[in-house]
């Protein structure tokens, strides 16, 4: 599930990031090679795991799925919130900027 | 485990590179302006700079490192204390967190530099298919 979470959030990303191609500022192409690399590390590990658990990998508790569910929402809004902080720091637009110089 | 730990060690070893391709980048840029160079000379580097393409790897490296370490504390396999790694606390646990690095982590790194490969092979051909004189259409 973590696995599957962290590919949709890529995905949605990179949809992003194609439609959103001339607005480099807003930074979408970073938050997609974060997700895409965790997607890829998860997806060794996925296979790891498969070749350890053979067909029960495809069978998981449903406590071990909540708790795998819980934790891949964990992982992109961990990832959004590192994207936010990366744009507040880097604030292209200058709006933070612009703010506290204003004020 | 600690498979993460092997792609944290990649990303900073990309991240040294980068720095030195980006200061090596920068130095060649002002040289060519000081030598006063015409503008097809100037342009005749390659389109898409190398410290531009370590960066993806380094982004996804980065991104995807922290992203499992969180998974790891999430599963209490990193602890804020020493040594850090719940698998480093006895011989035989540490003997299999090694193994874990050694197959899964150096796994993970190879594949995130594969498809890093690929972007990169894909990215040279677009750029390279740009800079092609167009064929005129003639009606």
């Amino acid at each position: 599930m973590t696995l599957l979470l962290t590919v949709f959030a890529a995905v949605i990303t990179t949809a992003v990031w194609y439609f959103k191609a001339h607005d480099k500022k807003l930074m979408v192409g970073r938050l997609c090679l974060m997700y895409w690399g965790a997607s890829l590390m998860w997806t060794v590990d996925a296979v790891a795991e498969y070749m350890e658990l053979k067909e029960e990998f495809f069978t998981p508790a449903a406590a071990d799925m909540l708790n795998d569910a819980f934790l891949g929402a964990a992982v992109v809004a961990l990832g959004l919130v590192i994207w936010l902080a990366m744009l507040l720091i880097k604030d292209p637009k200058h709006v933070l900027r612009n703010t506290f110089i204003r004020n | 485990m600690a498979c993460f730990t092997a792609t944290l060690v990649e990303a900073v070893a990309v991240t040294i590179a980068k720095t030195v391709v980006k200061k090596k980048e920068k130095e060649r840029e002002t040289a060519l302006m000081q030598s006063g160079k015409t503008i097809e000379e100037k342009t005749a580097a390659p389109r898409i700079k190398l410290s531009e393409k370590l960066s993806w790897l380094n982004m996804m490296l980065w991104g995807g490192s922290v992203l499992l370490l969180f998974e790891h504390v999430w599963h209490g396999e990193v602890v804020p204390w020493f040594p850090f790694l719940t698998a480093a606390s006895s011989p035989e646990s540490t003997q299999t967190m090694l193994h874990e690095i050694m197959t899964v982590g150096v796994g993970m790194t190879v594949l995130v530099t594969a498809v890093w490969a690929v972007m990169v092979l894909a990215a040279d051909l677009i750029a390279g298919r740009s800079e092609e004189p167009s064929e005129e259409v003639t009606a």
